[in-house]
Formats: structure tokens, C-alpha cells, sequence
């Protein structure tokens, strides 16, 4: 029987046969991109650029007219295409966006020609070209497909652009963190596949039908112990992704060692991956050991949290600095997304796209004072303010995005985070709200290092020079953005919220199967009663 | 005329969107002048908006002005708009008024300085903030210019960023700050869950349904975000640090305005600390606790700034007091008349600071009076204000928080009553070692009175009084620290204009005190009679000496040591603590398992450069590989 009640099913708008493909088309355009790239003789380096941005460029334009063509009132899956693959074993190529993946998919198309431009490798440029539109298809896809099988082809996709990217063109240390990274989320993966089969096999096994599709997979009847395993196999691939704390030990090193433009996509886009995954698959999929798992994964955020500003506070490089403060966001990001409540997984997932956005700005100023001090170390930066007081004014503002004041994104993910999981979880909440002082103390004494102070007499000599015109533009698509989404969120919360009332409504059916579906969503059950005109506590 | 009100802070917005771009190529003095002219519209603007709300009748004097949904998801729903109500409207009149004057001084202060203008962007970017934070319509808005104030401070205490000293008080004052925030954030969760709002009307009418619990935990919270701002035990060290700040911006943020934000925000919750009690003792007890520790650490300081820093932590704790004591007319009163001599004696600070080319040591100072007219008699206007003696301001609204610290418990009164002693001690003390006695700075500048040195010459002590853009602030805040206090005189009920006024916002939730005529000549003649005294004591011990180190322990000196302790305490101890974190717990635990883990599985050492360089690439390749045929499989297959 599919209970056909359900709310994630089948309930988006199915794409008209006219309707032009946009989904699959802004997955195929770097694709193409790429492989024409390398058909470009070798040396020719602008040829190469200009393929990469006009490939970026072309994503984010359709990405702009997904966004145009979105239904904001509509939480189901939107534009969805479905063509059978390989129909023996299920795989569809079936793709669809909603308001989960749709900001995720813009953030991506943003970032990647601000990577490119951002960019100044200047060796094998044909290669970087081909591997970074190649790691954009990948995520895209990643976050599009309702294909089981097909996202994990796209997620593990991904992992062979960055590992090159990092090997070739990283710093120092470039070959351990690239194989650590490759092995350490491989590995993780590799749970996920398990996962992937086993929950289909049991699907089969109910229904007799063979099939990847997470709305047809959503509707399995799982025992209490499968539930838990799955959701921990999944789980485990996500947590490395993301990454959650214990598990984030591959990034330090990764966005260390990481070229600009793979610091960028790592921090920015990749890491979304893992938490995109938690809502789409974990909350989607396992809705009752969502419930009864909830407390570890809180917990696991919030040490995240606190432990990643703690860590952060003594880094002695800037990028591992950013690293540490971005396992802390993730740390939020999760939190949210296990509060179960609308608020704060709205919040979460809005959350992800402000993270990208200020990281990448972060990682991107990082560069631009790496190419003309040669260093990352914080020691070795001092009173760069008084040079250039552009770039310092740029930085505070991406500084303060990124420790949360209002006014800046940063903040309306954040505040809905705790806000919503105050309702559930009060205790987590409050030791999260910790956490904001934390990003304070590490961000603005890593400021004042670098840009306080007199700086030291060799360097006065040898001068810093102000921001560019050409650096100021690839970095104002950016500001404008961290502006805008901090003063009038409005628009992406309204097209996010529809999706997360759906999940959460999931949820709470399946926690409590008496409750009605129709209802309003996210009213009762996992609020425990204590909100909205409810005053229980006055009366008693 | 109301509906001009979102002019009120919108001006100074549009002051510092057009000086942050342009401010440098506009340059000196003209950006100064633009900054100053949009605080000032915003100051005309608000008297027409409060002149609007005067002639409405009490029981309609409230207005809420809603701009635009700011984010709106499940049931937490928040708007950007603004209340307008008697509160608000007092908290803005005040605030753009001594911001006018303010900005005007610092066209004369900041004249030499490199960054005029970024200082003047700062400054229209605070008093925004600053204006959101009392006139937005709920909690969430609030807490933005809440930030925002705080964010602005630490621009300005660092403002001569490559000073190591301001560049740590900033970040200092923005930590210390941040720590009260998350009290604040935590007030707010409580009070969205408890009432399904954050809307300032919508919340007070729900606080029914409340549990008393719940009442006080709110309270707390946001008590906490008040000590943070408002600087009051334990979190006000950040204050004295923050004096590294150019002069102005400690007449501004430090004492007029950003820190009495705390006590706004308490006086507007006063319908929840009302179903508090318990709450409000603690907020009376940390205030006079914080008024005296104040009040003694000032006896004891050199700097010229840190006597007034010391005394604004005091002040703000008698705020505190009249809060607790749910005398929220009395705590708005001496938040109005402390910021006019309290501004005017930083202000005539400054005017000090620049005579004596930078110098702020007191003991190096002295014989002023004679050179620097204006600034000396001003800052003797400050002084008898501030030390309560009538009928200066400060006589009429401190006499107020102490009767109502009286009523709650003669505990309160005592200490508040020993604190107003030492008020008018110390800032005898400072006046009279800087404009009486002998001219010190004679001999601690030496290189101004030797000719031999090129260099010195043109950095010569000769004290004077400033421009008119100086002085002009100097005599306003004067005239206003001398009559202040008759907004609110007691003797007939048509004269607590102050009381009438607030009536609307805080009338059902103040404390009614009951007085007899001869108790409340009892309460003057004593409040009279400790700032007389005080004022004796200091003219007796301060006229000849400049040295008595009875009077100047090392421990009042240091503030109770309590900047000290938590430096040691919790700074350092954290410091070590994430030390330990990074290079044990991440590096060798948790990063050490992942290591360990894979050292296993390769086996010995010798085949690690084969697994990294070699084997690696090869599994990478093959899943290219094998994506290339799918990817191509793909085209074909959705092609068909």
C-alpha cells in the first residue's frame, strides 16, 4: 500500500512535456564546458578562462530563470524531470528543485565564476578550468537529483575534481591533506552505498518495486533497528561532508592547503553537500530515527560549536582559522537541522547558503593578502589597515557577517536556528548561544592582528597595496549579497519555508501518526506543547 | 507630523551611506559638516515628532510605524518598524540632541586627525544604531541597533587602530559586550516561546498566561544583556579600557548614550519586571553594588578619563538602583541629566586633553581655571551637578532614585547615600587638581619650555580655550546640566512634567512612594548635605595636595582588582585552555584516531608514499573514468 497521504510525495509539479529542461540543462551546460575546455590547445591560458567563465556564467543564468520560474508558495518539487535510465536496476535520471536545494543551487552558480575570477592560477590552467565546471556539474546534480543512485553518483563525483585540484595546485603540505581528504570522505561514502542498497532492496521487498526514487523511498516501512542503522550509514557520509564535529579533522587541512578557488567551493559549496544531505535524505527518509537520534546530532553540533571556536582561537594560519570557524557554523547548521522545528530548519538551511557566501568572501580576501605577502601565517601580518583601508572595510563587514550581526546574513540564520531550537531543545540552544561570543573572540583577534597594529618596519618598506577594481568586483556580488539577504531575507525565506513545513510536517506524522496531515504544519507535537498562545505553565 | 518619525533615524543612515563611499574625497572639514547636519535634521525631526505626541491625549500616545516584514517563518514573525511612544520619544530627543553637539565638537577635535572622516562615518552609523535600538516597535529590532551600538563602539575605541592599546580595549568592549548579547538572544528565545511574539505591545499583553518563573528568567536574561552594555558588575572593565577612544566618542558612547541602553531596555520591559520581583531585587542589589565599587575605583585614578569612566559605571549603577526599586522615572530622569553633565564633563576633558597636548595625568595638570575660562567654568557646572548639590540637575534626579531606594529597603538608601558622598569627592578631587593649584604641566613638559629643540617647539603646552565648535557644546551641556532638573521638580504636581509624560508607558508599573512633607525635606536636606560635604572634604584634602596615597590605595586604584581577576581567571585560563585543545585533544586525539585509523589499514611506513602519491590517484582516475562513460552513457541515452 503507498500511503499516499504522505506529504513529500509526488506532491511537485510535474514538468509539462514543453517545458524546457532547465534542471538537466544547468547540469549538462559545465559539462559540455568542460569537455570542450579540453579540446583547447594547451598554453592558451584565456582561451581556458574564457571557456570556464562563459560555462559558469551560462549555470548561473539558468539558475536565474529557475529562480524566476519558481512557484514561492509551492513546497513540493518543482520542474521535475524523470527519463528511466537503466530501468532493470531503477536508476532514473529524475531531477527537481525546491526550496531546500534551489538556494544551494544559485549559491553554487554564484560562486563558482567568483572561484574562477577569484583564481589566479597560472599553471595547467586548462586542467583547473575543466576540473572546476566539472566539480560545479557535480554539485549541482548532487543537490537536484530525487534519484537515489544518481545523487550518489554526483556526490562521489565531486570528490575527483577537488582531489586534484588540491594535489595540483595546493600549497605545501598539498599531497597529504588531498589524500586525507579523498580517503577520509571515500571511505565515509562507502556507508552511504550500503545504505542506499539496503533501504532499496527493502523497499523491493515490500512493495516489489525496484526504484532509487526518494519520494517512492520515503514511503518504506522500516523496523525501529533498520531505521537507526540507515539513517547512521547515511549519516556517516554526511557528517564527514559537512563536516560534523569528530569528523572534520580532513578539512583543516584540506581548506588549508587548497588553492583560493578550492577553499571557496570546498567551504562554500562541498560542505553543503553533507548538510544538505542530513535534511534532504536523513530527515526525508528516517523520520523516526530523526526523532530518536536528534539529541546525539544536537549534541555533536553544539560541540562543534564551542569547540570549534575554541580550536580557532589559537590557529596560527588564517585559513585553518577559517576552517575551525566554519566546522563552528556547521555546527549551527546542524543544529537547526535536528531541532525539527520550522524556524530553526528554515534557519538551516538558509543558513548554508550565508555560510558560502561569507566564507568564500573570507577565503577570497585571505587570497588577495596572500598574493602580496606570500603568507598565511597571522605572526607575520600586522597593520595592514593603515594601507589598505578598502580591503579592512571589506573584511569587517565579511568578519561581522560571519560572527552574526544583525543587519548582515549571518545573522537571520542564526537567530532562527536558536530561536527554533529554544522551543525543543532549550539547553542545546542556550550552550550554542554561547558559541556567538566565540566567534566574536577569534575573528576579531585575528583582525586586530592582521590589521591593527603599526606594521613591522620590513614590511612598511615594502608596502601593501589597496584592494583593485577587478579584485573589488569579484568580491561585490558578494557584499551585495550578505546586505541584502541580512536586511530583507523575505523572498528567500518564503520560497525556503513551504519545503521545511513539509519535512517537519513529515516528521511529526510520523512521530505521531494520530496527528492530521492537513493541519497547519509544525504546530503541535515536537513543540511539546510549549508555544504560541499556548500558556500551559500560567495556568497551572 | 508623527508620520515623519521614520526620518528619525533614516537621516543619520543616509549620513553614513553617502560619507561611507565618499566621505574621503569629501574630506575635511565638509564631511564633518554633512554628518553633523543629518544628526542634527534627525534631532529637528524628532522634536516635531515629539511636539506631535504631546498634544495627543495620554491614553492614545502610542504609535507603531511599520516598514516591512523582516523575516517571518513558522510563527515567529518579525517586523522592521518603529513604536513611537512617550519612552521612545524621550530616549530620541536626548539622544539626537547631545549627538548634534557632539558631532559639532568633534569638527574642532578630530581637525588634525589623518581619518576625519571615517571617524564622522562611524559616528552617523552609531547614532542609527542607536536609534533603532529605542525606537524599534520589538525585541528583535532592538537587539539590531543593540549590535549595532556595540559594533560602532568598537570602531571608535580602535579608532587609532595602530595603537595596540585601542585596538585591545575595541576588541575587549566588543567581547565583553557580546557576552551580555547572548543573555539578551536568550531573553528573547524565552520570551518567543513563553508569549509567541517579540513584539514589545503584543508581549506585554500576553505576560498573563506567564509563569512567574519564566517571568524572572526573561528578565535575568535580558539583565545580563544590560550588563554587558551598561557596564555594570562584573562586565565593566571593558569601560575604563574603552577610554583609549578619541574623547568625543567617550562623551557619545560612553556615557551619554550607547551605555545607558541597558536601562532603557529595562525600563521598557518594566510590565515584566513587575511580574518579577525577584528579578528586580537583583537588578537594585548589582546596581548599588556597582555604584559604590564605581564611585571608590574613581577616587583613585590619574587619568583625567578614567576618574569619568569610573564615575559613569557608578552612575549607571544608580540607574540600575532606581530600576530595581521600580522607579522607572527617577532611573529615565538621572539617565537625562547624567547625560548632560556627564557628556559636558568628558567634553571639557577633551578640551583639557588638547591644551595639554595629549597629557591626561591629573597630577600633571593643575591651574587651569585661569587659562581655559569656558572649559573650567563648565566643567565646575558638571562638577556641582553631578555631585548632587542644588540646584543643579543632579540634586533633583539622584534625590529621586534615593527615596525610591529608601522605599524598597534603607539597605539600598545607605550605600547609594555613602556612594553620592564620594561623588561629589572625587570629581572635587579632579577638579581641583586640574584647574586649581599649581600649573604641574610646567614642569612635566619640559621640551615646551626649551627652545633648543625644533621639534618640541611646535608641540608647546599653551593651554586655552578651543573654537567656537569646542566651546558652543561646552556652554549647551552646561546650561542643560544647570536647569536639567526641572523636567521633573517635585514641589507641585503641574512640575514632574517628566512623571506625567512617561505615565502612559511606565505608570501602571512604578512604584507609588508615600512620603510625608517632612520626610521628603529630611531626604533634600540629606541628599543636600552629602553632596556639601563631599564637595568640603574635597576642597579640604584636594586644594594644596596632589599627593596623598592614604586616599589613592593600589586597590581602589585597580578597581577592586576585579579587571585583574578575570583577566587571570577567565582570559588567560581560556587561553591556556584552547592551547591545550588545539595541540593535544585536536591534534593528537581526535586527529591522532583518524591517523591512527588509517596507519592500520596501510600497514608499515614504507608504503605510505606509495598509498599517497600512487594508489590514490589511481582510485581518483578510475572513478573518472568510469563518470566519463556514465556521463557519456547519459548524453546518449537522454539524447534518444
Amino acid at each position: 500500500m503507498i500511503a499516499a497521504a504522505s506529504p513529500i510525495v509526488l506532491t511537485g509539479v510535474t514538468e509539462s512535456q514543453r517545458a524546457f529542461p532547465y534542471l538537466t540543462t544547468m547540469i549538462l551546460v559545465p559539462v559540455a564546458f568542460a569537455f570542450a575546455t579540453m579540446l583547447v590547445p594547451k598554453g592558451q591560458r584565456w582561451a581556458h578562462r574564457a571557456m570556464g567563465l562563459a560555462g559558469s556564467f551560462g549555470v548561473l543564468g539558468i539558475a536565474a530563470a529557475v529562480l524566476d520560474q519558481f512557484q514561492a508558495g509551492d513546497g513540493g518539487y518543482q520542474m521535475v524531470s524523470s527519463h528511466a535510465l537503466a530501468a532493470p536496476i531503477g536508476l532514473s535520471w529524475s531531477l527537481g528543485v525546491d526550496g531546500i536545494s534551489l538556494f544551494l543551487v544559485l549559491m553554487t552558480a554564484v560562486l563558482v565564476p567568483i572561484a574562477l575570477l577569484g583564481a589566479t592560477e597560472r599553471t595547467n590552467t586548462k586542467a583547473f578550468t575543466v576540473w572546476v565546471l566539472l566539480l560545479e556539474a557535480g554539485c549541482i546534480g548532487s543537490f537536484l537529483s530525487l534519484d537515489l543512485l544518481l545523487f550518489f553518483l554526483f556526490f562521489e563525483t565531486t570528490l575527483v575534481p577537488v582531489y586534484f585540484i588540491i594535489a595540483a595546485w595546493g600549497h605545501e603540505r598539498r599531497g597529504y591533506a588531498a589524500t586525507k581528504f579523498f580517503i577520509y570522505t571515500f571511505a565515509a561514502s562507502a556507508f552511504m552505498l550500503v545504505g542506499i542498497l539496503s533501504l532499496v532492496f527493502i523497499h523491493q521487498n515490500q512493495t516489489g518495486v525496484t526504484t532509487f526514487d526518494i519520494r517512492l523511498l520515503a514511503q518504506t516501512h522500516l523496523s525501529g533497528t533498520a531505521d537507526v542503522v540507515l539513517f547512521l550509514a547515511f549519516t556517516a557520509a554526511f557528517a564527514v561532508k559537512a563536516p560534523i564535529f569528530p569528523f572534520h579533522t580532513w578539512s583543516p587541512d584540506a581548506y588549508g592547503e587548497s588553492p583560493a578557488a578550492g577553499s571557496i567551493l570546498l567551504a562554500g559549496v562541498m560542505a553543503k553537500l553533507g548538510t544538505y544531505g542530513i535534511v534532504r535524505f536523513d530527515l526525508g527518509l528516517f523520520p523516526h530515527a530523526v526523532v530518536v537520534l536528534a539529541p546525539l546530532l544536537l549534541t555533536l553540533g553544539v560541540i562543534g560549536i564551542i569547540y570549534g571556536g575554541i580550536v580557532a582561537a589559537v590557529q596560527k594560519d588564517l585559513k585553518r582559522l577559517v576552517a575551525y570557524s566554519s566546522l563552528a557554523h556547521l555546527g549551527f547548521i546542524v543544529v537547526g537541522a535536528f531541532a525539527l522545528t520550522n524556524e530553526a530548519l528554515s534557519g538551516a538551511v538558509l543558513q548554508m547558503v550565508n555560510h558560502g557566501l561569507y566564507t568564500a568572501a573570507l577565503f577570497l580576501l585571505i587570497a588577495m593578502i596572500y598574493r602580496r605577502r606570500g603568507t598565511f601565517a597571522i605572526s607575520r601580518l600586522r597593520g595592514l589597515q593603515g594601507s589598505a583601508p578598502v580591503m579592512a572595510a571589506v573584511f569587517t563587514v565579511v568578519m561581522l557577517a560571519s560572527i552574526g550581526v544583525p543587519g548582515l546574513n549571518g545573522f537571520i540564520g542564526e537567530f532562527l536556528i536558536l530561536a527554533g531550537t529554544f522551543l525543543t531543545h532549550r539547553w542545546w540552544a542556550v550552550v550554542a548561544t554561547a558559541g556567538i561570543i566565540l566567534a566574536a573572540v577569534y575573528l576579531l583577534w585575528a583582525y586586530q592582528q592582521v590589521f591593527h597594529g603599526k606594521p613591522n618596519l620590513e614590511d612598511e618598506e615594502e608596502g601593501f597595496a589597496e584592494i583593485t577594481v577587478r579584485e573589488g568586483l569579484v568580491l561585490a556580488p558578494l557584499i551585495v549579497l550578505i546586505v541584502f539577504l541580512g536586511v530583507y531575507p523575505k523572498p528567500v525565506l518564503d520560497r525556503i519555508t513551504p519545503s521545511v513545513d513539509q519535512i517537519v510536517l513529515h516528521i511529526e506524522h510520523a512521530a505521531h501518526p494520530s496527528i492530521p496531515i492537513e493541519g497547519q504544519p509544525g504546530t503541535a507535537a515536537l513543540r511539546g506543547g510549549a508555544t504560541v498562545v499556548v500558556h500551559t505553565e500560567g495556568t497551572k | 507630523m508623527i508620520h515623519a518619525a521614520f526620518l528619525i533615524p533614516l537621516l543619520p543612515l543616509a549620513g553614513f551611506a553617502l560619507l561611507a563611499p565618499l566621505g574621503r574625497r569629501i574630506g575635511n572639514p565638509i564631511a564633518g559638516w554633512i554628518a553633523t547636519f543629518a544628526v542634527g535634521g534627525s534631532f529637528i525631526v524628532t522634536i516635531l515628532v515629539f511636539i506631535g505626541l504631546f498634544q495627543q491625549s495620554p491614553a492614545h500616545s502610542q504609535f507603531t510605524q511599520s516598514w516591512f516584514t523582516w523575516f517571518d517563518v513558522g510563527h515567529l514573525n518579525v517586523n522592521a518598524g518603529l513604536l513611537i511612544d512617550p519612552l521612545s520619544m524621550t530616549m530620541a530627543t536626548f539622544i539626537t540632541g547631545i549627538s548634534t553637539l557632539i558631532h559639532l565638537y568633534s569638527i574642532g577635535y578630530m581637525e588634525h586627525d589623518k581619518d576625519f572622516s571615517r571617524f564622522f562615518i562611524y559616528l552617523n552609523l552609531f547614532v542609527f544604531s542607536m536609534l533603532m535600538l529605542v525606537l524599534a516597535d520589538n525585541f528583535v529590532l532592538s537587539f539590531l541597533g543593540w549590535e549595532g551600538v556595540g559594533v560602532c563602539s568598537y570602531f571608535l575605541i580602535a579608532f587609532w587602530f595602530d595603537r595596540d592599546d585601542a585596538a585591545s580595549a575595541g576588541k575587549k568592549a566588543m567581547i565583553f559586550n557580546r557576552i551580555g548579547d547572548a543573555g539578551f538572544l536568550i531573553g528573547i528565545f524565552l520570551i518567543f516561546q513563553r508569549t509567541g511574539s517579540v513584539q514589545y505591545t503584543t508581549v506585554f499583553s500576553r505576560l498573563g498566561h506567564v509563569g512567574t518563573a519564566s517571568l524572572v528568567g526573561i528578565a535575568l536574561m535580558l539583565f545580563l544583556g544590560a550588563v554587558g552594555k551598561s557596564a555594570q558588575i562584573p562586565l565593566f572593565p571593558w569601560l575604563a579600557d574603552a577610554m583609549a577612544g578619541p574623547t568625543p566618542v567617550s562623551a557619545l558612547i560612553h556615557a551619554a548614550t550607547m551605555v545607558t541602553a541597558g536601562v532603557y531596555l529595562m525600563c521598557r520591559i518594566n510590565p515584566i519586571l513587575h511580574l518579577a520581583p525577584d528579578a528586580a531585587h537583583v537588578i537594585a542589589w548589582i546596581g548599588v553594588a556597582t555604584a559604590f565599587i564605581g564611585a571608590t575605583s574613581a577616587c583613585a585614578q590619574t587619568d583625567i578619563k578614567k576618574v569619568l569612566a569610573y564615575s559613569t559605571v557608578s552612575q549607571l549603577g544608580y540607574m540600575f538602583l532606581a530600576v530595581g526599586s521600580g522607579a522607572y522615572v527617577a532611573a529615565i530622569f538621572l539617565m537625562l541629566t547624567h547625560a548632560f553633565y556627564k557628556a559636558l564633563l568628558f567634553l571639557g576633558a577633551g578640551s583639557v586633553i588638547h591644551a595639554m597636548e595629549e597629557d591626561q595625568d591629573i597630577k600633571n595638570m593643575g591651574g587651569l581655571a585661569k587659562l581655559m575660562p569656558i572649559t573650567g567654568l563648565t566643567f565646575l557646572v558638571g562638577w556641582l551637578s553631578i555631585a548632587g548639590v542644588p540646584p543643579f540637575s543632579g540634586f533633583w534626579s539622584k534625590g529621586d532614585v534615593l527615596e525610591n531606594a529608601w522605599a524598597l529597603t534603607p539597605a539600598l538608601w545607605a550605600i547609594g547615600a555613602a556612594t553620592a558622598f564620594l561623588t561629589a569627592y572625587y570629581m572635587g578631587r579632579e577638579y581641583f587638581l586640574v584647574f586649581l593649584g599649581e600649573r604641574r604641566w610646567v614642569e612635566a613638559h619640559p621640551e615646551a619650555t626649551e627652545p633648543g629643540s625644533a621639534q618640541y617647539t611646535s608641540r608647546g603646552v599653551h593651554p586655552h580655550d578651543a573654537s567656537w565648535k569646542m566651546s558652543l557644546p561646552l556652554v549647551v551641556l552646561a546650561v542643560l546640566a544647570l536647569f536639567g532638573g526641572f523636567v521633573n521638580l517635585p514641589f507641585h504636581p503641574n512640575l514632574v512634567f517628566l512623571e506625567r509624560w512617561l505615565n502612559p508607558v511606565v505608570g501602571a508599573t512604578v512604584r507609588q512612594t508615600h512620603f510625608s512633607v517632612g520626610q521628603l525635606w529630611a531626604f533634600s536636606l540629606a541628599d543636600a548635605g552629602l553632596a556639601l560635604a563631599g564637595v568640603g572634604v574635597a576642597a579640604a584634602v584636594w586644594r594644596r595636595a596632589t599627593d596623598r596615597p592614604a586616599l589613592e590605595p593600589r586597590f581602589l586604584f585597580m578597581a577592586w582588582f576585579i579587571d585583574w581577576t578575570e583577566d587571570h581567571l577567565v582570559a588567560r585560563t581560556g587561553s591556556a585552555f584552547s592551547s591545550f585543545t588545539s595541540s593535544v585533544i585536536e591534534a593528537r586525539v581526535v586527529d591522532g584516531a583518524v591517523n591512527g585509523v588509517a596507519s592500520l589499514v596501510r600497514g608499515t611506513g614504507d608504503r605510505l608514499r606509495k598509498v599517497q602519491t600512487g594508489y590514490v590517484r589511481t582510485y581518483a582516475m578510475g572513478l573518472v573514468a568510469g563518470v566519463v562513460m556514465l556521463v557519456a552513457y547519459l548524453l546518449v541515452r537522454v539524447g534518444s
